[in-house]
């Protein structure tokens, strides 16, 4: 365990090292924290998430093994439907880009070599500033602090499941004093509410640590100093949240053993 | 770096072909599924029970906890159906996918109660193997499958079958094979990609 945490926040970029989990990822031989470390690289990797695509292809080629079950399965199967409503499709949108610059400059060409080279200045300025924020595009972001939250090889995990099946796991890190809440398979806030997070403090006041966004497979940072907090709670509060729950929390998350 | 999405493309390898399971077939009747169609469903189901319940039979062992497992994966697959993504894979690697995981959390979580090793030790199922009208198809499959997994060294080989039919995490694995624990999870990887390249999963 350690050894694997280890390798995420080695000195080598985290890239190489989270693509090394790939195919331990896909063949579901990742423990659960590992696997969710994963998941939040997955999400900004490309190149590991069609890794990941080709994999499962291979290993579904693997099992081939064919069973035929009993046919009392096939009759709770489909009963056990009717009493499950299928999820929406996803439909949020793919993280906004920044606009590219484009790269025509057409306007040098027909310009006097002075103009060429007092332009090239100005382009060579430009670019400079312009480029900046973008370059870094194509490298490893920073390691964020959720990601130092997830890694810390003290961190401590409580997990909750619901009745529907949907689990939520509150990642607490004593070094980094934050919690990251982590949900899957969560049903949305009803219309018009939304989930608010909360930090139970020493005293048992309940301090706003932030609203959960508005999605079932959710990675939340909660605001706020975790240090000395001693429960996470999750409350259903109208939307814009409360300064106070007004609901028993839908679930608490205790951070002391 | 934003991935450009794949076309989609009929995947290569997954079923035991027949008409019902032929991939597009598959892909589409979970896509009605997801809007609710209950026939589509039962027709899904008539076409990859078989293969669901064979991986849940695989890594679980235990027969009962087998079939509980092909239920909650076929479950969680009506309910979910809506994420399925044709432009990223075939809908039996989907279904498989969710079945692998349904199959390891149970072991996992029946460890902590009981040793796998109290119950049957089903090392080698001989349950009714491809009584379908695919078994030839499928013994061909299993042939190219065995011949693949040939051409992997001993511990590539070990290590993926033990954490994916095994169900064992890649530390347990290291441990299993007497591996520096960070190594079990580069064999299963350099096992996977040389699996890949010679069954020949296209994108």
């Amino acid at each position: 365990m350690s050894n694997n945490d280890t390798d995420l926040r080695g000195g080598t970029p985290e890239w190489d090292n989270a693509h090394a989990l790939s195919g331990a990822y896909s063949v579901d031989a990742l423990d659960d924290i590992e696997r969710v470390r994963f998941e939040v690289h997955l999400r900004g990797c490309s190149e590991c998430r069609l890794e990941v695509e080709t994999f499962h292809e291979t290993v579904a080629a693997l099992s081939v093994d064919a069973v035929e079950p009993p046919a009392s399965l096939r009759a709770s199967v489909l009963a056990g439907i009717e009493e499950i409503r299928p999820l929406p499709p996803l439909t949020e949108q793919a993280p906004a880009r920044t606009h590219r610059v484009s790269t025509r400059r057409p306007w040098i060409t027909s310009a006097g070599p002075m103009l060429v080279a007092a332009a090239l200045v100005v382009v060579a300025l430009l670019t400079t500033v312009w480029l900046q924020p973008w370059s870094t595009e194509d490298q490893p972001p920073a390691t964020t602090v959720t990601e130092r939250v997830l890694d810390d090889p003290e961190r401590a995990v409580v997990q909750q499941r619901f009745p529907d099946g949907a689990t939520a796991k509150v990642v607490f890190s004593p070094a980094e004093g934050r919690a990251v809440i982590l949900t899957e398979d969560m049903a949305l806030a009803p219309e018009g509410k939304v989930y608010e997070l909360w930090l139970q403090s020493p005293r048992g006041d309940m301090v706003p640590a932030g609203l959960m966004p508005d999605l079932s497979d959710a990675v939340f940072l909660l605001e706020g100093d975790a240090s000395d907090a001693r429960a996470v709670g999750i409350t259903i509060e109208p939307d814009g949240g409360s300064a106070i729950p007004t609901s028993t929390p839908i679930a608490l998350f205790e951070l002391e053993a | 770096m934003e991935p450009v999405p794949e076309p989609a493309g009929a995947p290569l390898v997954g079923v035991p072909a027949g008409d019902g399971s032929a991939p597009a077939v598959l892909a589409d009747l979970l896509q009605r599924s997801a809007r609710g169609d209950r026939a589509a469903f039962a027709e899904l189901y008539d076409a990859t029970a078989a293969r669901v319940h064979g991986l849940a039979v695989r890594v679980v062992r235990d027969p009962a906890q087998a079939e509980e497992v092909a239920q909650e994966a076929f479950l969680e697959i009506w309910r979910t159906a809506s994420r399925f993504d044709p432009a990223r894979g075939s809908a039996v690697s989907w279904l498989l996918t969710i079945t692998h995981r349904k199959a390891v959390d149970r072991v996992r979580s029946a460890e902590a109660s009981t040793r796998r090793d109290t119950t049957y030790h089903h090392q080698n199922q001989t349950v009714d193997h491809d009584v379908t009208a695919d078994a030839a198809q499928a013994s061909l499959e299993a042939r190219r499958v065995r011949a693949a997994l040939g051409g992997l060294t001993d511990v590539q080989r070990e290590a993926i079958e033990l954490a994916y039919f095994g169900g064992y995490t890649h530390t347990e694995v290291a441990a299993l094979l007497d591996l520096p624990v960070g190594t079990a999870k580069t064999r299963i990887r350099d096992g996977l990609i040389r699996l890949r390249d010679t069954i020949g999963v296209g994108r």
